[in-house]
């Protein structure tokens, strides 16, 4: 075993058991901390597969901004759910039973492409840099993915125009917290 | 060198804790919690393609960029409507809101 293979593994499993931690923690300000554990564990496979610029948008978007974003919505909604608020529902069993079932046939799906279990990886043929610069001229190039990135800008305007729109308070509501 | 079934294997393992934390919990900020970690089980499995079956092309990079901002505006929008929800109904348990349930 390299050392290559054992920093993966303890990477692995810190990752599962935060994603363990995430859907069962009962409170839910625990669970967002663990998602940042999770978050930051996957960062880091990141870096293990040389797409160090991933890890760094993956730090400062997700564990930057969604993280806060759902721990700021932990703590708002806090009141009602303070004593019910982590608990599974009525149908936890069947969520298990999906989960479990769904796991197993991924695995059959990969046991069946057996090149997957001996592929390793080839030297990058570019330098970290030039695949760096090549990934932001791939995003605005006509001919490869400026379509994509178009959509997803459009996609980002619309979230925050919508997210403004849902989340502010009605007329009424303000007029009444003026009186 | 670490095989690539490894990295499926974990991806697939994180997606189906996401996948339950979507079906078997209570609170919707959670069930958003559970959306973040499937998205993030969908960037390990691009990410890990890309490196071992295309490393010349960078497309799997580029579609991870994009799922990072689906995740962020889906993140916004969601935690916008249970802020919503919960001023106008004061709950923010999935099986309360049933507003649309016919």
């Amino acid at each position: 075993m390299t050392p290559l293979q054992l920093i993966f593994l303890v990477i692995a499993l810190a990752t599962i058991t935060s994603a363990v931690m995430v859907v069962s923690s009962p409170k839910l300000v625990h669970a967002a901390l663990w998602l940042i554990v999770t978050l930051a564990c996957v960062a880091a496979l990141f870096v293990v597969l040389e797409a160090g610029f991933l890890a760094m948008v993956q730090v400062a978007v997700y564990i930057g901004a969604i993280a806060i974003l759902i721990i700021f919505a932990a703590m708002l909604t806090r009141r009602v759910m303070a004593d019910t608020g982590g608990s599974a529902n009525r149908s936890w069993w069947a969520a298990v039973f999906a989960s479990v079932l769904l796991f197993v046939s991924l695995l059959a799906l990969m046991s069946q492409v057996p090149t997957w279990a001996t592929a390793t990886s080839a030297p990058l043929a570019l330098g970290a840099e030039p695949l760096l610069e090549d990934l932001g001229q791939s995003l605005v190039d006509v001919n490869r993915y400026v379509i994509p990135f178009e959509v997803a800008s459009v996609l980002l305007l619309a979230a925050l125009v919508g997210a403004i729109v849902v989340a502010r308070p009605t007329a009424k509501r303000s007029a009444e917290a003026e009186e | 060198m670490i095989p690539l079934s490894w990295y499926l294997g974990l991806s697939a393992a994180v997606f189906c804790i996401g996948l339950y934390g979507v079906l078997g919990r209570r609170n919707a900020v959670a069930i958003l919690m559970g959306i973040e970690l499937m998205l993030n089980a969908v960037n390990i499995n691009l990410v890990a393609f890309w490196r071992y079956i295309s490393p010349a092309l960078v497309a799997g990079q580029a579609f991870a960029i994009i799922i990072f901002a689906v995740a962020a505006s889906e993140a916004a929008v969601g935690l916008a409507l249970i802020i919503s929800i919960y001023r106008s109904r004061s709950t923010v348990a999935a099986e309360d809101i049933d507003l649309m349930k016919w």
